[in-house]
């Protein structure tokens, strides 16, 4: 059985006016009600590490959102382990595209944030260490957010979320707004954290090659309503090269073309 | 070496440097005052007015120590800041709670709202005549009124404050399982801070600025009290004295909410948001 089970998934945002916008296409845009996700089926295995791509707005932080217990589902179920996913659970971290850290609370202390419930004050700090180590900030614990790079606020959000110990990560567009290098390099930190962990993992990207590089199964939804285009495992061997693996190159270019660039650039 | 246009700038034409400017400012603020008493001594001279109508600077000097020996500046002072401490304590006390509540649940808020937009821009002076007539004479009308001044900025800032709260955050406190007490002194109460002080820091002003006319009216203390006294003993001097400490204690208010203010933003820096 595989870890995560969606089946049937829909969503619709209620909106305020109540007739169509657009008369020729009723089904997208019934009253002003915005059919987001169609009807999506799609199950993963524990461990892996999952890549979605889609066009922009087709509703991929709201799948997200709703695998991670923010948001109800209009029809349909999430479960994950086996259990319906009906609320937020520290089982399923959500790892936030931007801005996830508390600003008032010192690199320690959102790291900290999941383990409030250990009393031994001691086992507690070794924990905070370990992931604090884990992502290279030692000696920036006592730092507030404000006070790092972008590339080291994301760093400390993985720990955070790495700490708890969780079923599932959820990462929605971890790279995006980071410069090339430290893109890169992030990359790299969370495929060998993944390798390491084994921990199911979703990362929502934007970026065609980050989706090829570091998943496990690419998951491809068309434009709203989204429904899924595309569900490919990638058994590739690591490092994974484009060069020297054909295979990896053209699935490349397919993936490009089913998002509507016609040619690999 | 190149040889420029005339008049083109070079690099290290910069006459103005910054290291001595905190002391260049209190300098210049120390000549305006200076400037300003020269003036006052000036015109009390040229107008030629009675010194009962208009005195001059030294006379307020004679009378600001005869009033600080006999006791009578200090008694009023205290009287005030009394006064001032406890209405506005009160609407703290009471205002804070009230904004978060109505930050968190549209529906307290679509209760309230209404009422609070309504009563908002009432101001408080008008109470005066219900304040006598609930609370009789004394302390109690005039810290109601200072209560009224400062209660509705207060639940209005907080409220604002919750509301802007970036909603990222609520989702990371469901993630962690955050209790609601969790939520609150972890979440809510750290996250409004920067912007309560803020609040603090105005409304600690209206406060100052409502307990003079409070009582002018309801009590036998207090500044504003010592004021409406010196008129009706046409003592001028008197009454520039009240206003003088006024003045001094608002700037004091003031700043006293402001370095509040340095403390908590440095902790966590408003560039953070
Ligand atoms: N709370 C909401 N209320 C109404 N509509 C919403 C809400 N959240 C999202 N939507 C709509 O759902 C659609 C999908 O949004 P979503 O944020 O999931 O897209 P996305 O695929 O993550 O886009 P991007 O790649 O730009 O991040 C958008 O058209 C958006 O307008
Ligand atoms: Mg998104």
């Amino acid at each position: 059985m595989s870890h995560i089970r969606i089946d049937n998934l829909t969503k619709v945002y209620m909106g305020r006016r109540s007739r169509p916008r657009n008369i020729h296409d009723p089904e997208e845009h019934f009253g002003d009600n915005i059919l987001v996700l169609n009807d999506i089926t799609l199950g993963f295995e524990e461990g892996e590490m999952v890549c979605i791509l889609g066009p922009s707005g087709c509703g991929k932080s709201t799948l997200l959102r709703i695998i991670a217990g923010f948001e109800p589902p209009t029809n349909g179920t999430v479960r994950v382990g086996g259990q319906v996913v009906s609320a937020p659970s520290d089982q399923s971290i959500f790892v936030f595209q931007q801005g996830g850290l508390f600003p008032w609370m010192t690199v320690y202390e959102n790291v900290g944030l999941g383990l409030r419930h250990i009393r031994d004050a001691a086992t507690k700090h070794e924990r905070i260490q370990e992931y604090v180590e884990m992502v290279e900030l030692e000696a920036f614990e006592d730092y507030y957010p404000h006070q790092l790079s972008g590339g080291m606020q994301r760093r400390v959000e993985l720990a955070r979320a790495l700490a708890v110990n969780p079923d599932l990560l959820i990462m929605d567009e971890p790279f995006s707004g980071l410069d090339f290098l430290t893109h890169m390099k992030m990359r790299e930190e969370v495929v060998n954290m993944h390798e390491f962990l084994r921990k199911t993992t979703l990362v929502v990207t934007h970026d065609i090659d980050d989706a090829l590089i570091m998943g496990d199964r690419i998951v491809v939804l068309s434009g709203r309503p989204s429904a899924v285009k595309l569900m490919h495992a990638l058994n590739f061997p690591r490092p994974r090269d484009f060069e020297k693996n054909p295979g990896l190159s053209r699935l490349r270019s397919e993936i490009f073309l089913m998002l509507g660039v016609p040619y690999a650039v | 070496m190149k040889q420029h246009n005339d008049g083109e700038p070079t690099m290290k034409d910069n006459p103005e440097q910054a290291p001595d400017s905190g002391n260049r400012s209190l300098r210049l603020g120390l000549l305006s005052l200076l400037v300003i008493i020269l003036l006052w001594e000036v015109l009390a001279r040229g107008t030629g007015w009675s010194v009962h109508i208009f005195p001059d600077p030294l006379t307020v000097v004679f009378s600001f120590v005869e009033l600080l020996r006999d006791g009578t500046l200090l008694r009023h002072t205290v009287a005030s800041l009394f006064r001032v401490t406890a209405g506005f304590y009160l609407a703290v006390c009471l205002g804070v709670p009230i904004g978060i509540v109505l930050g968190r649940s549209v529906n307290a808020r679509s209760l309230f709202n209404p009422i609070i937009q309504f009563l908002r821009p009432i101001s408080p002076l008008a109470w005066i005549p219900l304040a006598m007539l609930w609370f009789g004479i004394g302390d109690p009308p005039a810290i109601f009124l200072i209560f009224l001044a400062s209660f509705f900025p207060m639940v209005v800032s907080t409220t604002i404050a919750v509301q802007n709260i970036n909603p990222t955050y609520f989702q990371v406190a469901a993630n962690f399982r955050f209790s609601y007490q969790e939520t609150l002194t972890r979440l809510i109460l750290p996250a409004i801070i920067p912007d309560v002080v803020t609040a603090l820091r105005m409304t600690v002003t209206i406060a100052w600025l409502v307990v003079v006319a409070a009582e002018m009216i309801a009590v036998q203390s207090g500044l504003g009290y010592l004021i409406l006294d010196a008129r009706n003993a046409l003592r001028m001097d008197y009454v520039m004295n009240g206003m003088i400490v006024i003045g001094v204690i608002g700037l004091l208010l003031d700043n006293i909410m402001k370095r509040l203010g340095d403390v908590e933003s440095s902790k966590w820096g408003i560039q953070a948001r």
